[in-house]
């Protein structure tokens, strides 16, 4: 925990390090609305799957259709993804400590989530404007 | 940094059985943690039995007595013997709590003692606790005013005086840090329960003018939003307080001057 032999910093010098990054209360409170936002979201997806077992492509479609059905479709993604996002670079900023490989995965961690919600808004449009 | 084995050197060896002491019949098994930064040797657990009808009642009478009539090396620190000191902080029976409180009755078995967990250990049971120390003194507490000194003192109501109950009570045993596992792996950065739990102390007194400056100074991903709200410090502290609801209340703080 104490630094290295050859670090000659007082223990002081050590804690206050580059000081404080001023910021972190967006990402909590972030986090705690998202977490809010997905109780209802995510039950809707989920009756929604129910409601919509085994039914044919066209039943779908036409499901999605609904302005309403869609809109909040498009809700549950940018919610939860953006949940997903945050709660991962936490987990990340954790466990990981290599200064690169912390860089490289929240790096990666946003380009996830980014692939993913591109592609699949990208679907819910097609789908929802008739495809 | 994460490390579920432990390093090579601190591996615990099987150590020494100490022979029973003579003609007792109240007697208590007690293993106990031994390393020495004096020779290479890895730690290891070395085995004593105390002559509970000779000894207190707590478990800092049993180490002393070992100490005092079995092996005088075992090390450990300790000294006002009635928990307001924080000395004697270690773990024991597999959790962190202040020896002098803990009473040998309230162990069923064999009573196990470690330093207590994820520190340097300086000797036996004795934990390096610079950087703890040092993270205390990086909250700066004291009270900071910037308007002129009163002719007597600074004034306080009663409501506002037990706004730090619960809070002043800490002694500083490091007991709810190092029972985090937050702390575990990130204890050069995250300042820890006990640390956050002075700083709320000093937040929430209302004679104090430097709230927006502590608050700057706490603001950041690795300070105070390591918190995961684990709990366990509140579970473990031997004075009965509540780290966890601290760092809350600061995290209530942080929102409420931005929103």
């Amino acid at each position: 925990m104490s630094g290295k032999n050859t670090d000659m910093r007082t223990p002081l010098a050590r804690v206050r390090g580059l000081g404080s990054a001023r910021e972190g209360t967006g990402h909590f409170w972030r986090q705690r609305l998202t977490a809010i936002a997905n109780i209802p979201l995510i039950l809707f997806f989920v009756g929604f799957l129910i409601a919509l077992n085994g039914a044919d492509h066209e039943h779908v479609r036409a499901a999605l259709a609904n302005p309403f059905v869609a809109l909040v479709m498009a809700l549950v993604l940018i919610s939860g993804l953006t949940h997903m996002r945050i709660g991962m670079q936490v987990i990340i900023e954790d466990y990981v400590h290599g200064e690169g490989m912390k860089l490289a995965l929240i790096a990666l961690n946003t380009f996830f989530t980014i692939a993913v919600g591109v592609a699949s808004i990208f679907a819910l449009l097609k789908l929802a404007f008739g495809g | 940094m994460v490390e579920l084995t432990l390093p090579k050197n601190s591996q615990i060896k099987p150590g020494k059985t100490w022979p029973k002491p003579e003609g007792a019949t109240n007697l208590r098994e007690y293993r106990i943690y031994r390393w020495s930064p004096d020779d290479d040797e890895n730690p290891r657990i070395d085995t004593y039995f105390v002559d509970m009808d000779d000894c207190g009642p707590m478990v800092l009478d049993a180490l002393l007595w070992i100490k005092n009539k079995i092996d005088p090396t075992l090390t450990l620190r300790r000294s006002c013997r009635e928990g307001i000191c924080g000395s004697c902080a270690m773990n024991i029976d597999g959790s962190n709590t202040l020896a002098c409180t803990k009473g040998c009755d309230d162990i069923s078995g064999a009573v196990k003692v470690y330093p207590l967990p994820h520190m340097q250990v300086v000797k036996d049971l004795v934990p390096d606790l610079t950087n703890f120390y040092a993270q205390h003194a990086s909250i700066q507490p004291w009270l900071k005013t910037v308007s002129p000194e009163p002719a007597k003192e600074w004034l306080q109501s009663h409501e506002d005086r037990e706004k730090l109950d619960g809070l002043y009570e800490c002694i500083l045993c490091a007991c709810c840090s190092t029972s985090c596992p937050s702390y575990w792996w990130n204890g050069d950065r995250y300042l820890g329960p006990a640390t956050l739990l002075q700083a709320y102390r000093w937040l929430i007194d209302s004679r104090d003018e430097a709230t927006g400056e502590r608050l700057d100074n706490l603001e950041d991903p690795f300070r105070l939003y390591r918190c995961h709200t684990i709990m366990n410090c509140a579970q473990t502290c031997p004075k009965g307080l509540n780290p966890a609801k601290a760092i809350a209340e600061i995290k209530k703080m942080m929102v409420e001057r931005r929103v």
